[in-house]
């Protein structure tokens, strides 16, 4: 079986590096004048004053291993239905896939949004939903099968992926910078707080054009999470922290584009483009991104590892897993704007069957599923938060039974 | 290819054939009936489906117009769902004046432009051009009417925008930097804008405006065309003597047709426009959003209180438009006709 996973896996990178040759090859062949910057060997531009941290996003990251899945439960349906986020659905569609073939289940995941997955829950037209934002009282309220348990799948940084000819991968910026730039305060490059976090590289007087979703998102509410934190600026410019955080803001400047692929696709297109896109898509077009300050004042490259880093050090979660990690931890190698999915699963099943297909994904996505991660570059879950979501799982119950005893 | 004793033993066999048909009454009845009966459904179907997407728009939008108010909409120009709350009705956040505003800018822009581009390529194709190439020339304008919208706009990202990129910013630089009238044209310009939305949109409904102008060119009565040639007119001459004048109403209804696509066309324009949602861009080089994109945008993830509901006032108030922008460019049509 082992065999069979990897064999899939190989097969799954070369999928993803097709995709990556089709479009690096349109984006020549339409000939915009930004240069590709090789996404996986990014190296900061200039050596940078002070303050560099020894370079931690190279080589492989070791495969977390964790064997602590549940047992397999027996009588369980051989397809299951899920809907929801768009961040986690490259990740996703690698796990179906495998899953599949290691243990004849398919399972069928529309890749909607946030926003559609939790309404197809709470509609009950699916087995699953997921979210990036996990669902709030209010929205659980209006679910109709009751209360739901939230299961964090896979964490992944949300990156800022800039288009200037000439300047490579790893500018540097805090959150207040940013705040000020997405909020229209900033409207140059070569703006004195740009210029005075990146000394030695030559900026261009371009103007900044700002690309932000179009559609609600939760790649939006992971970025105006981390906004929202540490920029005052950016929470006055959108009228207090409630409406400053969220899948959808109003964004007073900017470009919308739909999607992770419509916010990439416009920086690529646009001198001076700035955006935010989950890392795999970044890494895709072949994008320059940024490092960001983070809570322990260190400039850090984003990354597989410096985002398995965003959870290291939080020791205590709340029982329901509904937990923020951007900006938490202050590990100076972790990446700050780094955010999880939430699986949405409700307590209470009525079949016993689909109740045991779900926990015996959900069961083998905790385990088995964290090692194939890294092959679209998201980063598994650190063991404290992998242990508690196993504890999670055993919640569910058929008609008052637990599933898994 | 038929031989041609085929041909004509058709045209004898259909002789035959026709009278009987005329003067059996009894048949003929009975199918006129069916027939009678039939065209009318379809037509009622028509009406019935109209209606019933205006009962659907307005029961769907009720939430949000029983909430804010009816008129509430269309009296603010901000467009902010994330401060939606569901027991706060004033001020409405969901304004939709600036769609309407992008939706009519585009589609003015885009006129402007396609009008005089479709009248004269039509032109060509029936007065002008070599009759070689009058067939070839008329096909490939129909051509343009069957290429996918989705394909017009990612051709408008990837080709029109930079081409006209250079363009612009010369704009930008100098009509932009004029009093008063600059404020219209202020750059910086990224691509994506009002502009770029209506440039794509007059490619969009120039083949409509052309066909329907060529087959009204095609009507001039001959005789007075030769008529106007043998009084010593020369070819233009002869065009606004006999053919743009009878055809003043036809094109006014090409045109008409074309604004119609140009109103509720959306994919394309949600590539090309900038999304820009909060509030109305004054310049032209600016990003903006129209109706049709907002809901093409917004509605898989309209979670926020009365959002979903709102995104259907914004269609109701679409169909609006469209119905208002229809019936006055008629009463300016009839008028034009009749002066």
């Amino acid at each position: 079986m082992t065999v069979e996973i990897e064999s899939l896996l190989t097969h799954e990178r070369s999928f993803w590096r097709r995709r990556r040759n089709v479009q690096g090859a349109l984006t020549l062949l339409v000939g915009t004048s930004f240069l590709a910057a090789c996404g996986s060997s990014s190296t900061p531009a200039t050596s940078a004053p002070s303050a560099t941290p020894t370079p931690v996003c190279t080589g492989t990251t070791a495969n977390p291993g964790y064997t602590n899945g549940l047992p397999t439960v027996a009588g369980q349906a051989t397809t299951l239905s899920g809907a929801g986020s768009t961040f986690v659905a490259p990740m996703m569609s690698v796990w179906t896939k495998a899953y599949a073939t290691a243990n004849s289940v398919q399972v069928a995941y529309q890749s909607v949004g946030s926003g559609a997955g939790i309404a197809q829950l709470q509609a009950e037209t699916v087995d699953f939903g997921d979210s990036d934002a996990y669902m709030k009282d209010s929205d659980i309220a209006l679910a109709k099968g009751g209360p739901v348990v939230q299961i964090p799948l896979v964490q992944a940084p949300v990156v800022v992926v800039y288009n200037l000819p000439g300047i490579a991968s790893g500018l540097k910026f805090d959150g207040d910078t940013l705040g000020k730039i997405f909020s229209g305060g900033i409207t140059t490059w070569d703006d004195p707080a740009i210029k005075a976090l990146n000394p030695g590289i030559t900026l261009p007087s371009t103007p900044i054009a700002v690309a932000h979703r179009s559609d609600g998102s939760g790649t939006t509410a992971i970025f105006t999470d981390f906004l929202t934190q540490t920029s005052p600026a950016w929470v006055t410019a959108l009228g207090g922290s409630t409406t400053s955080v969220g899948k959808t803001v109003a964004w007073p400047v900017g470009i919308g584009g739909k999607g992770n692929d419509g916010v990439s696709a416009v920086v690529s297109q646009t001198a001076g483009g700035i955006g935010y896109v989950e890392l795999d898509y970044a890494i895709a077009q072949h994008q320059t991104y940024a490092d960001v300050k983070n809570k322990a004042g260190v400039f850090v490259e984003p990354c597989q590892q410096t985002a398995a880093a965003a959870t290291v050090g939080i020791t205590s979660y709340p029982s329901d897993l509904r937990v923020d990690i951007v900006n938490q931890s202050s590990n100076p190698q972790a990446y700050p704007i780094t955010g999880l999915t939430w699986a949405l699963v409700y307590q209470n099943q009525t079949k016993a069957a689909t109740a045991a297909a779900l926990v015996n994904f959900f069961s083998w996505v905790l385990t088995k599923g964290q090692d194939l991660t890294g092959s679209v570059n998201y980063t598994p879950l650190g063991p404290t938060l992998q242990a508690l979501c196993i504890a999670q799982l055993k919640k569910i119950t058929v008609n008052g039974t637990p599933v898994s005893p | 290819m038929p031989p041609p004793a085929d041909v004509g033993g058709g045209i004898a066999a259909s002789a035959v054939r026709v009278p009987p048909l005329l003067f059996k009454r009894d048949r003929p009845r009975i199918a006129d009936r069916i027939f009678g009966a039939g065209v009318s459904m379809m037509g009622a179907i028509v009406l019935v489906v109209i209606a019933a997407m205006i009962v659907f728009l307005v029961l769907e939008g009720l939430p949000a117009m029983q909430h804010y108010g009816f008129f509430s909409f269309v009296t603010s120009s901000r467009w902010t769902p994330s401060t939606a709350f569901p027991n706060v009705t004033h001020p409405n956040p969901y304004g939709i004046l600036q769609f309407i505003y992008g939706t009519m800018l585009t589609s003015i822009i885009g006129m402007i432009i396609a009008v005089p581009l479709a009248v004269g390529a039509a032109l060509v194709i029936t007065e002008i051009a070599p009759q070689r190439i009058k067939g070839p020339l008329s096909a490939l304008v129909d051509l343009l009417a069957a290429v996918p919208s989705v394909v017009y706009g990612f051709w408008g990202i990837f080709a029109l925008i930079p081409a006209i990129k250079p363009v612009v910013d010369f704009l930008t630089t100098t009509l932009g930097t004029v009093p008063v009238i600059g404020i219209a044209f202020q750059g910086p310009f990224f691509g994506v804008s009002y502009f770029s939305a209506a440039l794509v949109l007059a490619i969009m409904v120039l083949p409509i405006i052309a066909a329907v102008c060529r087959e009204v060119f095609r009507s001039t009565p001959r005789n007075e065309k030769e008529a106007a040639l043998a009084l010593g007119a020369t070819k233009w001459e002869m065009i606004r003597i006999a053919v743009l004048p009878r055809a003043r109403s036809g094109i006014v209804g090409a045109s008409l047709l074309g604004l119609g696509r140009a109103l509720g066309e959306t994919i394309a324009v949600t590539m090309v426009i900038g999304n820009a949602v909060l509030h109305i861009n004054s310049s032209i080089f600016s990003q903006g959003a129209t109706m049709s994109s907002v809901i093409a945008n917004e509605f898989t993830e309209a979670t926020e209180p009365f959002h979903l509901s709102a995104l259907f006032v914004v269609g109701f108030w679409l169909l609006i438009v469209a119905l208002v922008v229809n019936v006055l460019a008629r009463l300016v049509a009839r008028r034009g006709v009749a002066l």
